[in-house]
């Protein structure tokens, strides 16, 4: 009799802790099909083990996101894992006593981390000035060029031979417009990111004291002395008139995907991410992938892109328990097969070098052209001072102050070297702003 | 004969207690907080916190963005006002003079005002649309090429449109009270005295309707000033340059977008020193001098 009570006793603490697997919330920024994807792949790993549950939670846009999980800090109330944008970078990485740097938390849970299986492009950005990860690479993404081979035939240019520098882009688009092909050459998503940040990694300029902001808070921003930056900015402005470029509009530049997929413009350039898009869009013609063009006048380029997107930050304050829960689950999104299935469904690029050869011997590359053009960009070279990416505090505004003088130069009002320094001059002031609150 | 009086001191309190307890903890606590908060300076996780004194707002006043912000606001709200007012006002008007039908036109004028200020300002984001909209197509064949994604002055136009919309229903609807409340023997005697139309609206209706008029101008300057967030950042959001970032869209920016508390909070405090100089406007001047 006692000895079935206490068989009782056991099998029901062995049911509960069977149903009470250690929760771990993780909030995110994925809408949309990317969203479905990502639940699809944590709903694989809760079906995979029964010890951690994994539950995501959308947030709304990245800066949402970033704003209710800081918020929610400040709270209490924190999730164990948090999707932040590159922009956000340096305002987590100054908060020393908020996050639990990923390098350290797989240390300590005990699991095998190596950071060298990562692209070097990719950790780069998220490495601190010791080479420690701080973060989890999920999605990471790099500008490429998108055209439209019809159009191209149409002029009597090669449909096959897009565009390798900016001189041979505008006699293309020239060429585009005169024959009638299509009523604008070129347009650009991201001003910010595509047109300047990755303009200067990809011509190896520095926009930014002490390594770009990685070697301290005490960084200057320099875009004005960027001199191809400065002319880059100036030709926009100039093919803005002759109708050569079209302006998508601030920030990700809304208006400037139906620009290409309504055939007005022949060429756009924009996220890798932006494949999926671009294919379901681009129905009535046939789409060319290209690497981004370089000015071929400045001297060593193209060096190497620098990426965008998204990495995994763990919040302190938690148990232990559930930063093991975390780490294993890194340990899964890391894996070759999750990564080359998430990058091959979104157009975000392999962040370890064996998914990348994961999908390479699928044969993914050759059905799938141009999906591995933004992983060539940036392993072109390995990666300089000016090309390992940014990491300025405040970064979100001063990404909107380089919007607000980019218009200002398309309106006449500045000229481009004027727009440029504005750009540092405000900047350093939301700089010093950031120094000062995190002394 | 005593009088029958509540005699219990504490009663009254009791009877206040609830909104009492409302004001203090969705007014009072929060507003003491921005005051406070305005006074340091903040990461954004709350790590380190140092006290600076005025610094926050000697920095907003030596900021040219936020002198530019206040100025956008006062053009913005202005424009706002006198557009939404006077459309209500014609429709008003125009309305007394409809003979057949007058439920149905206030029904349908009074629609918008339902309509939530981000679906408003997403639909005339549409109407505006440089690509897509029906109106810069309208206006090409005008000769005129709008852009309000470059042009500051289009962008202004755009959002005092958008915001105006529906107010003009509200505004419509207490011209309307305020028009039923003329007695038409102060018409019939101008009539009789061969005033005319025009001379009636400006001796008769316009003085009459003037304490309506003066209370729809309060209720709009701090619409425009607090309520219109969401047309903002549905249409321009803020932009071009900072053309149309008005004061309580650069809170939200620096705030929740730019996470500089502070600032952030020195800039409400400035804000709710403006609404109770409204307030203390409205009650002070306009109920004891308008007059006729």
């Amino acid at each position: 009799m006692k000895l079935t009570f206490t068989a009782a006793v056991a099998a029901i603490f062995a049911a509960g802790a069977a149903s009470a697997a250690t929760e771990i919330t993780w909030w995110h920024a994925m809408g949309g099909e990317l969203g479905t994807k990502l639940e699809q792949i944590v709903a694989a790993y809760n079906a995979s083990q029964t010890e951690y549950h994994v539950t995501p939670v959308y947030k709304g846009s990245y800066a949402e996101t970033m704003t209710a999980a800081i918020a929610a800090f400040r709270a209490g109330q924190q999730p164990d894992i948090v999707q932040v944008f590159e922009v956000g970078t340096g305002t987590m990485m100054a908060a020393k006593g908020a996050v639990y740097p990923v390098y350290q938390l797989m240390k300590d849970a005990g699991e095998p981390f190596d950071p060298k299986a990562f692209l070097p492009a990719v950790v780069g950005y998220y490495t601190d000035t010791d080479g420690n990860m701080l973060s989890m690479p999920f999605n990471s993404s790099t500008p490429i060029l998108y055209y439209n081979k019809d159009v191209f035939k149409k002029a009597g240019l090669d449909p096959e031979a897009p565009p390798k520098t900016w001189a041979e882009l505008a006699a293309d688009s020239k060429k585009i417009i005169d024959s009638g092909a299509a009523k604008c050459g070129f347009t650009s998503g991201w001003i910010s990111w595509v047109q300047t940040e990755n303009f200067s990694a990809w011509h190896n300029q520095p926009i930014g004291t002490l390594q770009n902001g990685f070697g301290g808070l005490a960084t200057e921003l320099e875009f004005g002395k960027d001199a191809p930056l400065v002319k880059h900015w100036a030709d926009l402005a100039e093919w803005q008139k002759s109708g050569i470029f079209q302006y998508g509009g601030p920030g990700g530049g809304n208006d400037a995907p139906p620009k290409f997929y309504s055939q007005e413009c022949a060429i756009y350039m924009n996220s890798s991410a932006s494949l999926a898009g671009v294919v379901a869009n681009a129905k009535d013609f046939t789409v060319g992938y290209g690497m981004m063009p370089y000015d071929d006048s400045v001297k060593g380029a193209p060096q190497n892109s620098i990426i965008g997107g998204a990495t995994l930050w763990v919040l302190q304050g938690k148990s232990a328990a559930e930063y093991k829960g975390v780490a294993n689950f890194f340990t899964y999104l890391s894996s070759p097969a999750v990564q080359a299935d998430w990058h091959q469904f979104s157009g975000y690029l392999p962040i370890t070098q064996a998914a990348y050869d994961l999908g390479k011997s699928q044969g993914y590359y050759d059905k799938h052209p141009g999906t591995d053009v933004g992983i060539k960009e940036i392993t072109l070279n390995p990666p300089t001072e000016n090309s390992k990416g940014l990491r300025f505090g405040n970064y979100v505004q001063i990404r909107d102050v380089i919007d607000q003088e980019f218009q200002a130069l398309l309106a006449g009002s500045e000229t481009a070297q004027e727009a440029l320094d504005k750009v540092d001059t405000r900047g350093n002031q939301l700089l010093r702003d950031f120094e000062s609150a995190n002394k | 004969m005593t009088r029958s009086t509540f005699n219990h001191r504490l009663l009254p309190w009791v009877l206040l207690a609830p909104q009492l307890a409302v004001t203090a903890v969705f007014f009072l606590w929060p507003a003491g907080q921005a005051f406070w908060q305005s006074f340091l300076r903040q990461d954004p996780f709350g790590l380190k916190t140092t006290f600076v004194g005025l610094g926050n707002y000697a920095a907003l006043l030596a900021d040219p963005y936020y002198r530019s912000a206040l100025w956008v606001t006062a053009e913005f709200s202005v424009a706002t006002a006198a557009l939404s007012l006077g459309t209500g006002l014609i429709l008003a008007l125009a309305l007394e003079r409809t003979l057949r039908m007058q439920r149905w036109y206030t029904t349908l004028l009074v629609w918008p005002y339902a309509v939530a200020p981000a679906i408003s300002g997403v639909l005339w984001w549409f109407l505006f649309n440089p690509s897509i909209g029906i109106l810069p197509w309208l206006l090409k064949g005008l000769g005129y090429h709008w852009d309000h994604g470059l042009k500051s002055g289009d962008a202004m136009v755009l959002v005092v449109i958008a915001a105006s919309w529906k107010q003009v229903s509200y505004n419509f609807l207490f011209f309307v009270a305020g028009l039923s409340a003329i007695p038409a023997s102060l018409y019939e005697a101008a009539a009789i005295d061969s005033a005319g139309p025009v001379r009636r609206f400006f001796t008769i209706t316009l003085p009459l309707l003037a304490p309506t008029g003066f209370f729809l101008v309060v209720v709009n300057l701090v619409y425009t000033m607090f309520d219109t967030f969401a047309v903002i950042d549905a249409t321009t959001k803020g932009g071009p340059g900072q053309s149309t970032t008005i004061l309580v869209y650069k809170v939200y920016q620096d705030g929740f977008v730019g996470l500089n508390l502070g600032s952030s909070a020195a800039q409400s405090v400035i804000l709710m020193g403006i609404v109770v100089l409204l307030t203390v406007i409205q009650f002070r001047v306009v109920e004891r001098k308008v007059e006729y």
